[in-house]
């Protein structure tokens, strides 16, 4: 070991370990079966699911930063499937059940953690909604129940109960809510689809998408100042936070408006928070990583932009709500804040499936509901670019729903602002 | 703070104000075809240059027009709805008196979101 340290030390080259998680970089290719355009969560499982259910390996995932190191790296790490329709609860808990079992199937740790969700009601019409999410998410298998303020005192015994003078009426109470790394969702399944022959090429952006007569052909993409054109049978678009831009390449629009969505984490402290916390009315949800720092969210900021600046105006208003629940946090200093983009669509459910260019799929409109769903996405994403066939599950989130007035009214995603 | 220059009250806190969607104007409410429709309540500008914008003043009630970028986050101009011709083709002409006072239902049809 120290002569080899030694020999490294004096060679020009920098090694890459025989069992590093990912291989080294290598030139890209004319021509791929698929490419799948943006390396975050969903783009690489994507990846990971068409080699290893479908065989598809002639794969080239195009990122033009770093591995997940878009919006997959700036959520907050929920998972959960208490949502309101059935189209949403049937689908997000897909995703929560996959999750279960990834860091097994990776051999690589993605530091899942089942903690529970608790949503809280402070008013009788909250109480009354969340009796029907309860229902709905039995219904579909889902571990869901209403519980008392006595049960809320008992799973959370640090919680103000009378906050801000709208007292804790009852919880939403989310059995498998979750948390996991979110990077490491995306290193695992990067790792995974690699190891099957998939290409990952990072520092490579697409900067435009060729379509002949109605048909994807390939696209143009830039690594460095060098240009690439890239032909493939099918492309894949999962850049969530600039999915309007990049459709807008292939030549339509989407129904999507981007917001940019604000959170911090506060210094470390000792574990006194198990489940995940969130407040509707106080546009608020607070959890306690396993590295013992407490994360702040809430809703996307009040107007449109593409910018990851930060406002002082959110941060007051998030966080003196979020004293109102735990007024001891008061004193916490904040480590960290963090923007990320949110593409939001009206109904507040993902836009999925065929797009007006042939053999170009969508995986957008991923607002503040994308990480939780990463692994399901993956896989009906997977089998409908290996089949050509919209899923079921995925069926009611196409675009076209938006022109025929059959939208997916899920008011249950983002546990902060409704 | 972000200060948003309001065209009644001057510059004031961007929190005092609430964002209300792109201005458009509406599709002909007897012809226009259910695709229009779609087109016009969901398929808002989301690209990364200049938007036209509806904004609130709270505190005031006053509706107002602003042009802002959509990724410097720069106001570039702020107006009254009644100095815009696409809007108000009429009142844009003349009487400037009463262009400043644009009639509430004017202004109300035209805000969609």
């Amino acid at each position: 070991m120290p002569f080899g340290l030694l020999k490294y030390g004096l060679s020009n080259n920098y090694p890459f370990e025989k069992d590093a998680d990912l291989p080294p970089p290598t030139a890209l290719k004319k021509r791929y079966d698929v490419v799948i355009i943006g390396g975050g969560g969903h783009g690489v499982a994507t990846a990971y699911y068409l080699a290893k259910y479908h065989g598809i390996t002639n794969v080239a995932i195009l990122e033009k930063g770093y591995l997940g190191g878009g919006n997959t790296a700036r959520n907050t790490a929920v998972i959960r499937s208490n949502y309101l329709t059935s189209d949403g609860v049937k689908f997000y808990a897909e995703s929560v059940k996959l999750f279960r079992d990834l860091s097994n199937e990776f051999d690589f740790n993605i530091m899942y953690s089942k903690r529970g969700q608790l949503t809280l009601a402070h008013t009788d019409a909250a109480i009354r909604g969340f009796r029907q999410r309860t229902e709905v998410n039995k219904h579909f298998g889902g571990k869901t129940e209403l519980i008392d303020p006595q049960q809320i005192r008992e799973l959370v015994p640090t919680l103000n109960m009378n906050p801000g003078h709208q007292p804790v009426l009852g919880g939403l109470w989310h059995i498998d809510g979750a948390t996991a790394r979110h990077d490491a969702v995306a290193w695992g399944y990067a790792k995974g689809a690699t190891q099957r022959g998939v290409e990952l090429h990072q520092l490579t952006e697409v900067t435009d998408v060729i379509v002949e007569n109605g048909k994807v052909k390939g696209v143009k993409a830039k690594q460095g100042s060098a240009e690439h054109t890239i032909e493939c049978g099918i492309a894949v678009q999962a850049v969530a936070g600039h999915s309007s831009l990049l459709a807008e390449k292939a030549g339509f629009r989407l129904p999507i408006v981007t917001y940019p969505l604000q959170a911090m984490v506060t210094q470390p402290v000792k574990p006194f928070l198990d489940p995940l916390v969130s407040s509707p009315a106080f546009h608020c949800y607070v959890q306690q990583t396993g590295r013992g720092e407490l994360v702040f969210g809430g809703g996307s900021d009040p107007y449109p932009l593409y910018n990851s600046r930060s406002t002082l105006e959110l941060k007051e208003q998030l966080l003196a709500h979020a004293v109102e629940l735990f007024p001891f946090v008061a004193n916490l200093k904040l480590m960290r804040q963090w923007t990320g983009l949110t593409d939001m669509t009206s109904d507040y459910s993902p836009i999925m499936g065929l797009s007006p260019v042939e053999n170009y799929y969508l995986d957008a409109g991923w607002g503040t509901w994308g990480f939780k769903s990463t692994p399901i996405c993956g896989k009906t994403m997977a089998e409908l670019v290996a089949t050509g066939k919209v899923p079921e599950l995925i069926k009611p989130f196409g675009a076209d729903r938006f022109s025929e007035f059959r939208q997916v009214n899920e008011m249950g995603a983002t546990a902060a602002s409704h | 703070m972000k200060i948003m220059p309001c065209p009644l009250n001057g510059p004031r806190n961007i929190s005092e104000f609430v964002y209300g969607g792109e201005v458009t104007s509406l599709p002909d409410v007897e012809t226009a075809p259910d695709k229009e429709w779609a087109e016009h309540t969901f398929y808002a500008y989301n690209g990364t240059g200049v938007a036209k914008e509806w904004w609130y003043h709270v505190a005031s009630g006053y509706w107002f027009i602003a042009e802002r970028h959509r990724v410097t986050d720069q106001i570039l101009r702020t107006y009254d709805p009644s100095e815009d011709r696409t809007l108000f083709p009429a009142a844009a002409t003349t009487d400037a008196a009463a262009a400043t006072q644009p009639s509430a239902e004017a202004v109300k049809e035209e805000i969609t979101e």
